[in-house]
């Protein structure tokens, strides 16, 4: 029987369990993502931003892929996490736990607040006011540098051991468990919020906005709630970032940031849960590889794949790992009764 | 004479470019709903022609505008009709990314060319110094840049609301579906539209270098600024991007001088905080 | 003073110098089923649009029932029972029939705000739109994505949206539009079905239709509410008729 037939005589609640429950290539995903331990030790520093980078990945596909916000300025949480963590460990209390709740707080009420103004607006207008928003905190943020250190950046950060035990050492083993952790259990979060009812009313926001209010739903309200996760999500990752690095600088919330956030995540597919980790691995191991290249030839052949990615494979490569799968189910003979 | 004179001088010229570079991107998004990042790259364009033209074929700075405007005019309808229209429901996340690709592509090309250095350029000697105008030292080009802006605007607008032409772009912005149900073809009106305002955005690359300078980060740098034009201004508004782009260089200009320390903080802040009080733009619709 | 199930009094708007619509007064009783209908550009949709919230009129109010809901936003309206559907299907393409209409039920029992529980949990709003699928014939096909579906079944879909709300008073704006005729009775079987209890208005070209299941109609023209009557007594009133007068060839009249 086809796929569609299938489907057809499945009961609405088992065919709803189904698509929730974990599918076999996610639980290889994250074992796999337990190999870098004991496959490439010495690319472990690498391998913790990256999971610091798939972190914030994540927090973006929740507002653009799940929801249809277009945030040219997502950095801004990102860096006001970063800053949070830092400046705490600054001031003297450099404890990880807690300076990833307070910077994630941080985060989130600072998304909490701007979303009142994003969720009013759509299309251009929102652009341009994400835009601003992270614009405007660069800004503040290099004017400030008596708070933010300016340009050079914070200087002093020191990270205690992670519940006084785990001392980030050289080899990042420490910073890479720590940050695959809370990567692991926020993305347990975000997957619980997309398969609730919840992540259901978003997806409807991003396929039919205009149809929402028509059902009753307080679309605003939903806006709200899921930029503020996103925003402290964002946060979280920004604190990993500064507490394993301990550096924080400008180009935490720069547009820089935003704009190659947004790359990796539409080159490995919006909107999929997993788009921003795959982007997030295929565009820093290629950037590790081609670090000695001038910035700005990177970014033309960044530039070359973003032209090639709209206009051959707009889904990423997840999606384009989807199309191919399905064209596989159709052309299969089909089997005999 | 107090200084906020010279503020103003300085912001209307500098105004007068972000008009030059923004309106042709305000009539094409008004008109297909295409959001092109790329348009400043057009203008680095221009400014890129003006600079080879000059210093290695030793032209007059005068005669390298047209050929700096024709030439960014004609990229900019290579690339409609290679690319872009495929694009026109593509949705505006596809057509950010398609159009950043090329922002990219285009920095990577001018740093590859030119090096990533400021360009120089030497304006003639009768562009050059100041002259004395009630009691205040006006910079020549600043003048020469204010005129050449004034007379292209009255050339547009009176293009806009006297002729053929001009009528159909407006019907084209106001209403697609209907100005096509009218018979008017709006693909080519669109291309044409397009080239008229990527060679005015080249036109103003070329007149920006010995104000703003110019260097690969052009095309990203000012696109800031043009998109607050654009969406402040209104979209497919002619009299948006101007009264936009004078609102936008003073501010920039008084902000810079007045307050140094929170310079570009200032316009941010005013772009946010027209863009909640009109979404639309100030001549904006829908 | 019996309450109308929903009214519009001197409603009035305009766009500069475009009126499309003065001083329209609509009046529904419960329980009642009406036309309205009008050549294109009268402004039946817009009245619509008016009277759920979506378009502020420049003038006039609109009462549900007792209240005057002239100042609610478009959502609360429908959570006060006051649904519409759209002319061109408005749905969502890549989500599945289920998820659609289970998403409706969930926004109206305000469990779409629950973000920390599994959507299996909620077995009775799953339920309850797997109902309303197969009271229109669309169970067989509830796991398809949207997109994939047939017009005719799309434009089922569009009306177990507005029934998943639960509608009091339900606005159909040319359901049977872009149906073919084969179709288009089945559908309009699924509206004759619905309770006594639910009001609706509906927007018509075909006088066919209107002349089964409409015990009354309105027929506006230029924004304007011209007459109102029984389907007989409007067939018959000349101002109908010059109005449609030169229209019959459009099909607009059968």
């Amino acid at each position: 029987m086809s796929s569609e037939a299938i489907a057809d005589t499945v009961g609405p609640h088992e065919f709803l369990r189904a698509q929730a429950s974990w599918r076999l290539s996610e639980v290889a995903f994250w074992l796999a993502a337990l190999l870098p331990f004991v496959l490439a030790p010495d690319y472990l520093i690498l391998a913790s931003q990256i999971a610091i980078t798939a972190l914030f990945a994540l927090s973006l596909d929740l507002i653009l892929g799940f929801s249809g916000i277009i945030s040219l300025g997502h950095a801004a949480y990102f860096g006001i996490g970063a800053y949070t963590a830092g400046l705490l460990s600054v001031w003297g209390w450099g404890e990880p736990l807690t300076g990833l709740v307070l910077a994630g707080a941080a985060a989130g009420l600072f998304g909490y607040l701007t979303s009142f103004i994003i969720a009013r607006f759509r299309h251009l207008a929102l652009i341009m006011i994400t835009l601003g928003i992270g614009l405007l905190l660069q800004e503040a943020a290099n004017d400030a540098s008596w708070l933010t250190g300016g340009f050079d950046g914070l200087q002093g950060i020191h990270t205690w051991p992670i519940l006084d035990r785990y001392e980030f050492d050289l080899y990042g083993r420490t910073a890479y468990a720590y940050a695959l952790a809370v990567l692991f259990l926020l993305f347990l979060g975000v997957r619980r919020i997309i398969h609730s009812p919840f992540g259901l009313a978003l997806r409807g926001i991003r396929e039919n906005g205009q149809r929402m209010p028509a059902i009753g739903a307080p679309t605003r309200q939903h806006i709200r709630t899921v930029y503020t996760i996103a925003a402290a999500i964002a946060g979280i990752a920004g604190a990993l970032l500064s507490q394993t690095t301990e550096t924080a600088s400008l180009e935490a919330l720069g547009f820089q940031r935003s704009a190659d956030v947004l790359v990796m995540l539409i080159l490995g597919g919006a909107g999929r849960l997993y788009g921003g980790f795959i982007g997030a691995i295929v565009y820093m191991v290629a950037r590790d590889q081609f670090s000695g290249l001038n910035p700005q030839y990177w970014y033309f052949w960044i530039g070359l794949l973003l032209i090639a990615v709209v206009m051959f494979v707009p889904d990423g490569i997840l999606g384009g790992l989807a199309l191919l799968q399905r064209r596989v189910t159709i052309s299969r003979p089909k089997d005999p009764p | 004479m107090p200084p906020v004179f010279g503020v103003l001088f300085d912001g209307i010229a500098y105004g007068m470019l972000l008009f030059l570079m923004s309106v042709g991107l305000s009539v094409t998004l008004g008109m297909m709903n295409f959001v092109n990042l790329a348009h400043c790259s057009f203008a680095m364009l221009g400014g890129y022609v003006t600079v080879t033209l000059m210093n290695a074929l030793g032209w007059p700075f005068l005669a390298t505008l047209p050929v700096a405007f024709f030439a960014a005019g004609a990229a900019s309808v290579v690339l409609e009709r290679a690319f872009f229209r495929r694009f026109y429901n593509a949705g505006e996340l596809n057509q950010c990314l398609l159009t950043i690709g090329i922002v990219f592509v285009s920095i990577a090309a001018a740093a590859y060319l030119y090096g990533t250095d400021q360009q120089p350029v030497r304006l003639p000697s009768y562009l050059q110094g100041f002259i004395a105008v009630a009691g205040l030292d006006l910079a020549i080009y600043r003048l020469f840049l204010i005129g050449t802006a004034m007379t292209i605007t009255i050339l547009l607008v009176g293009a806009v609301e006297a002729t053929r032409f001009g009528a159909q772009v407006r019907a084209a912005v106001n209403n697609q579906r209907m100005a096509r149900g009218l018979g008017i073809d709006v693909d080519r009106l669109f291309a044409i539209t397009f080239a008229l305002g990527g060679g005015l955005a080249g036109l103003g690359g070329a007149l920006a270098i010995a104000m703003l300078g110019l260097d690969p980060s052009f095309a990203l740098t000012y696109l800031i600024y043009v998109l607050i034009v654009v969406s402040v201004g209104g979209l497919g508004s002619i009299a948006g991007s101007l009264a936009a782009a004078m609102l936008l260089g003073v501010s920039d200009m008084a902000g810079k001088y007045y307050v140094p320390a929170v310079g570009s903080v200032l316009i941010y802040l005013v772009m946010m905080v027209m863009i909640m009080w009109r979404p639309t733009g100030l001549f904006g619709r829908r | 003073m019996s309450e109308n199930a929903l009214s519009a009094r001197g409603v009035n708007k305009s766009f500069g110098s475009l009126i499309v619509a003065a001083d329209v007064e609509i009046n529904l009783p419960a329980g009642v089923r009406y036309a309205l209908i009008g050549p294109n550009g009268a402004g039946k949709t817009t009245l619509i649009n008016l009277m759920t919230g979506m378009l502020r009129p420049d003038a006039g109010r609109i009462f549900l029932g007792p209240e005057d809901i002239t100042a609610l936003p478009p959502e609360q309206r429908v959570r006060r029972g006051l649904v519409r559907t759209f002319q061109i299907n408005s749905l969502f393409p890549y989500l599945t029939a289920l998820e659609s209409v289970t998403l409706a039920v969930c926004e109206r029992r305000e469990a779409a705000r629950i973000w920390w529980r599994p959507l299996t949990a909620y077995r009775d709003e799953v339920d309850e739109a797997h109902a309303i699928l197969s009271g229109l014939a669309l169970a067989g096909v509830c796991h398809r994505r949207t997109r994939e579906l047939p017009y005719g079944q799309q434009r089922l879909l569009e009306i177990a949206l507005a029934l998943a709300a639960k509608p009091r008073v339900l606005l159909l704006d040319e359901p049977a539009a872009g149906v073919p005729r084969g179709e288009s009775q089945e559908l309009f079987a699924a509206i004759a079905g619905l309770s006594r209890d639910i009001t609706v208005l509906f927007i018509e070209h075909d006088m066919d239709l209107v002349f089964r299941f409409a015990s009354r109609v309105i027929v506006m023209v230029g924004g304007r509410v011209l007459v109102e009557g029984t389907p007989a007594e409007i067939a018959a009133d000349p101002r109908v008729r010059a109005v449609y007068l030169g229209k019959a060839h459009q099909g607009l009249v059968s």
